[in-house]
């Protein structure tokens, strides 16, 4: 097995069994074959919530490398492209319009509404000179600042701003057996990626190469926006959005690595997955026992990588020659 | 044979070509020359379905290139475009690698592995194997491109100004590479179009040579014929001396 | 002789004014207007202290499309605020008295604004892109700062001065609103004397050098007006990213002149007529509240998305 194979299992395994172990309840895991209180918290609360944490920044680390490749842009990631604005929009007014639809179908209508987003920020950048690569990530994030004071707008009128403060910032403090299943597809959608791992690499060498190779450009563009969208609407839906986790943590990997997502995408997959966890311990123990959000932890380390990343060595940065 | 008939195409409204008609044949380097926006580019696009064809038709070996799915083209013939911003983050053998794709989609194979190690030492790239493409000049860049283009293993290989950042030991090292892989005497040599700004290379090594201007093609033929002070001076519009030199044209287009 | 179109602003101010006051005025008169005009006060000191600030920052940067609130600077000072209650508490912050709170948020400001402009133009003079792009993540990463501190402070002492640092439109501490006044007039009057002289700071440093301007200390001096003009208009009213910038492209579009003797009252009374006017608008005609930051946020960022399309910003 490759080392940082290795090294992302170890390090996830630690983390899992931590997360199991803190919370604001006494638990021993020697208990659960005697006592079935201890059980039923491991199974109903402990698990669940270190799989929601798990599966959450694994989905939105593979989702942000996706989207990378297809914008052909190191600095972009859903939540500064106006895809989880426009996700939030979606699941905004079909709130207003259908409060009473199940929690699967508010989830369709915010994919569909974040693929919208996304495709309207595709159109924008088009008409970006190529040679300005950091023109794109500026442009995402006034664009998702415009659809955000859209959404906050809307919110507000509808008196709808606490289901906003929910969806913007990941918590799993609320997550129990029953409560975050739908995470799985997410987590499901990130395997779908590893299998197209090859086609999302080419699609990242540009058109030229993409058609030259015979590849279906648009096909694989259509899969890799469906997944973004997917995962970012789940995410927002079960436990709300964990800002840059799809931005750096395929950064630090690319840097390592590289970017043959047939070798890189696991690492990428289980370092979003580690930090979103690890992100989540922190929150419950910095102030034990209340509980920060694991997205207020990540949103400021996230934000300090990016500046990080963007004061660094030039020529890795931009995606340009 | 790659057959050209009546091709015509806009890009934005602005007519590029028009009514393009050619035979480019199986064997050796095929060099396009011409003024800038002379159309070389589009039309070497448009023969590898990189651009969609509007009017007319592009026939390679027996195939139209408009009805053929892109899969199988890709096995018969390989482009390498000319890159803006590369960016990815792959290791040159990786890169070189993907040529390869088509054939295994997915799954390499000894023969894949095989063509890969051959098109990095045919390009001198042993050195650079495990480097970073971002952390490359863009000369190296272009050769691994190149080399890519090889590795897809096709007949007919089709290089938008391969020479593009390349310094001139690189620049003719590439160019004998490109002229022995096309040799007829070889078991399966290959067929080249490139498009060439320096027309002494297109001098020295090409076979044949199709000069287009204004999106018309104005004069193709074997070097000697084409390349003569007559069809250079109309082509670019300037007096051009042409000196003979070994046998072979030397195009006095700086003096 | 003034100029007209500078005298056509004042009328506007002055309209949007008197709506702001007397529209739908009935009940207990004097008691309302006392309100509104405290309202209206602290709305003339923000539009004066954005469309001032801006301007002068981007004479400064010689650069039309940054402003203070895009670099990031009123998120830096809504972080000191909270950096300044987890420190001292939330009791030792509310006992600061007034003018040594201001004082020292100023100082603080400041200092902090100065690292960060020398990091952002140290770095990147020459990469306008990476600047604002930096610039835009620092803004981010100190508004998740400031979330983090929040919860980390004691909820109990953050209730305490939830109050006194989420200023927004609606409400209008009236006892911040003394000091702001003071210091927007001050910041005011030194700029007012320095008008001929940023005209000539917008020449650019080797021409303004050349021209025997003491550069690098006006700069200082510049900087540090414009530090405490954002800590007046975000300590009262809060955080609005695109006021400035939108404020500044229409001064330099109505105005047509480089002199700033125009260029700042027109940017100042165009900041304090769009606020006082749009507060009219929202408050009172659509009767929605506080949704006019949102407002300009949304086209703010519009109007910025297409300077960026339109290859202004290059």
């Amino acid at each position: 097995m490759r080392p940082s194979y290795f090294l992302t299992i170890v390090t996830l395994t630690v983390l899992a069994l931590v997360s199991v172990l803190i919370g604001a309840a006494p638990f021993d895991l020697r208990d659960i074959a005697s006592d079935p209180e201890a059980l039923r918290l491991l199974l109903v609360s402990r698990l669940p919530r270190t799989f929601a944490a798990l599966l959450t920044g694994a989905a939105m680390a593979v989702a942000g490398v996706i989207m990378q490749l297809l914008v052909r842009n190191r600095f972009v990631e859903p939540g500064t492209t106006g895809t989880t604005e426009a996700a939030m929009l979606g699941l905004l007014l079909v709130t207003l319009a259908a409060p009473a639809m199940p929690i699967v179908g508010k989830m369709l209508v915010a994919a569909l509404t974040a693929l919208l987003g996304m495709g309207g920020f595709l159109v924008l950048i088009k008409r970006l000179p190529p040679e300005q690569p950091l023109l794109v990530p500026l442009v995402g994030l006034i664009y998702s600042g415009i659809i955000g004071a859209g959404t906050t707008f809307v919110a507000y009128q509808a008196d709808l701003m606490q289901y906003l403060g929910v969806w913007m910032s990941g918590e799993f403090s609320g997550i129990l057996a029953g409560r975050y299943e739908l995470l799985w597809l997410a987590g499901a959608m990130a395997v779908v990626a590893y299998v197209a791992a090859d086609q999302f690499t080419i699609v990242g060498l540009g058109r030229s190469t993409s058609v030259g190779l015979g590849l279906n450009y648009g096909q694989v563009m259509a899969l890799g926006l469906v997944t973004v969208s997917m995962v970012t609407a789940l995410v927002v839906v079960t436990v709300g959005m964990v800002p840059f986790v799809g931005l750096v943590v395929p950064n630090i990997v690319a840097r390592i690595m590289g970017d043959n997502l047939r070798a890189s995408l696991p690492v990428v997959a289980g370092m979003g997955a580690g930090m979103v966890l690890a992100s989540d311990i922190l929150g419950r123990v910095v102030r034990y026992p209340y509980e920060i959000p694991a997205g207020t932890i990540f949103g400021a380390v996230g934000a300090a990588i990016f500046l990080w990343l963007l004061l660094g060595k030039p020529a890795n940065g931009a995606r340009n020659a | 044979m790659i057959e050209i008939r009546n091709v015509s195409h806009r890009i934005n409204g602005t007519p590029i070509l028009h009514d393009v008609t050619c035979d480019i044949p199986r064997s050796g380097i095929t060099a396009l020359i011409g003024p800038n926006g002379a159309g070389k580019s589009t039309l070497l696009n448009l023969v590898a379905r990189l651009l969609p064809l509007e009017q007319g038709a592009i026939v390679v070996d027996g195939e139209d290139v408009s009805r053929t799915p892109s899969r199988d083209l890709a096995l018969r013939l390989a482009i390498v475009a000319q890159q803006v911003g590369i960016a990815s983050r792959l290791r040159v053998q990786d890169l070189v690698g993907f040529g390869r794709w088509p054939h295994h989609r997915g799954r390499p194979g000894p023969q894949d592995a095989a063509a890969v190690a051959e098109a990095i030492s045919d390009f001198g790239l042993e050195d650079l194997r495990h480097r970073f493409l971002d952390e490359l000049s863009g000369g190296q860049q272009q050769r691994a491109f190149v080399a890519m283009g090889f590795a897809q293993g096709t007949d007919w290989l089709l290089l938008d100004e391969p020479l593009n950042n390349l310094d001139m030991f690189h620049a003719r090292a590439l160019m004998a590479r490109v002229h022995a892989q096309t040799r007829p005497s070889l078991d399966r040599p290959r067929s080249v179009v490139m498009v060439v700004h320096e027309i002494n290379y297109a001098a020295g090594w090409a076979d044949h040579i199709v000069a287009l201007k204004d999106g018309q093609v104005s004069a193709s033929g074997s070097p000697k014929d084409i390349l003569t002070p007559a069809t250079l001076s109309a082509l670019f519009g300037m007096e051009i001396r042409v000196e003979q030199v070994e046998g072979r044209p030397l195009i006095m287009h700086h003096l | 002789m003034p100029d007209r179109r500078l005298v056509l602003l004042a009328c506007l101010l002055v309209l949007a004014c008197a709506l702001f006051l007397v529209w739908g005025l009935k009940g207990r008169v004097g008691f309302i207007l006392e309100l509104r005009s405290i309202k209206l006060a602290a709305l003339l000191c923000v539009g004066a202290a954005v469309g001032i600030s801006t301007v002068v920052f981007q004479t400064v940067t010689g650069n039309r499309i940054l402003t203070p609130a895009i670099m990031g600077f009123d998120a830096l000072f809504l972080l000191m605020q909270t950096g300044l209650v987890f420190l001292l508490g939330g009791f030792g912050y509310l006992s600061l008295a007034g003018p040594a709170k201001f004082l020292l948020e100023t100082v603080v400001m400041m200092a902090a604004a100065m690292a960060l402009f020398s990091l952002l133009l140290g770095r990147g003079k020459h990469d306008m892109h990476r600047m604002i792009l930096v610039g835009v993540i620092f803004g981010v990463f100190f508004r998740s700062l400031t979330g983090f501190l929040q919860r980390v402070i004691d909820p109990s002492e953050y209730s305490v001065v939830q109050g006194a640092m989420f200023a927004s439109f609606g409400s209008v501490d009236p006892a911040q609103l003394f000091f702001a006044g003071a210091v927007t007039l001050a910041a005011l009057a030194v700029l007012a004397r320095l008008a001929g002289t940023l005209d000539v700071v917008a020449l650019g440093r080797s021409t303004a050098i050349g021209l025997g301007l003491a550069y690098d200390r006006l700069v200082i001096a510049l900087l540090a007006v414009t530090a405490a003009l954002v800590s007046v208009s975000t300590a009262l009213v809060g955080p609005i990213t695109f006021l400035g910038l939108l404020v500044a492209a229409l001064a330099h579009a109505l105005m047509r002149s480089h002199r700033h003797a125009v260029l700042l009252p027109a940017s100042a009374m165009i900041a304090a007529t769009v606020l006082v006017a749009g507060q009219w608008l929202f408050e009172r005609v659509l009767h929605l509240q506080s949704t006019l930051a949102v407002i300009i946020e949304f086209f703010g960022g519009t109007f910025f998305l297409f300077l960026v399309l339109k290859g202004r910003i290059r």
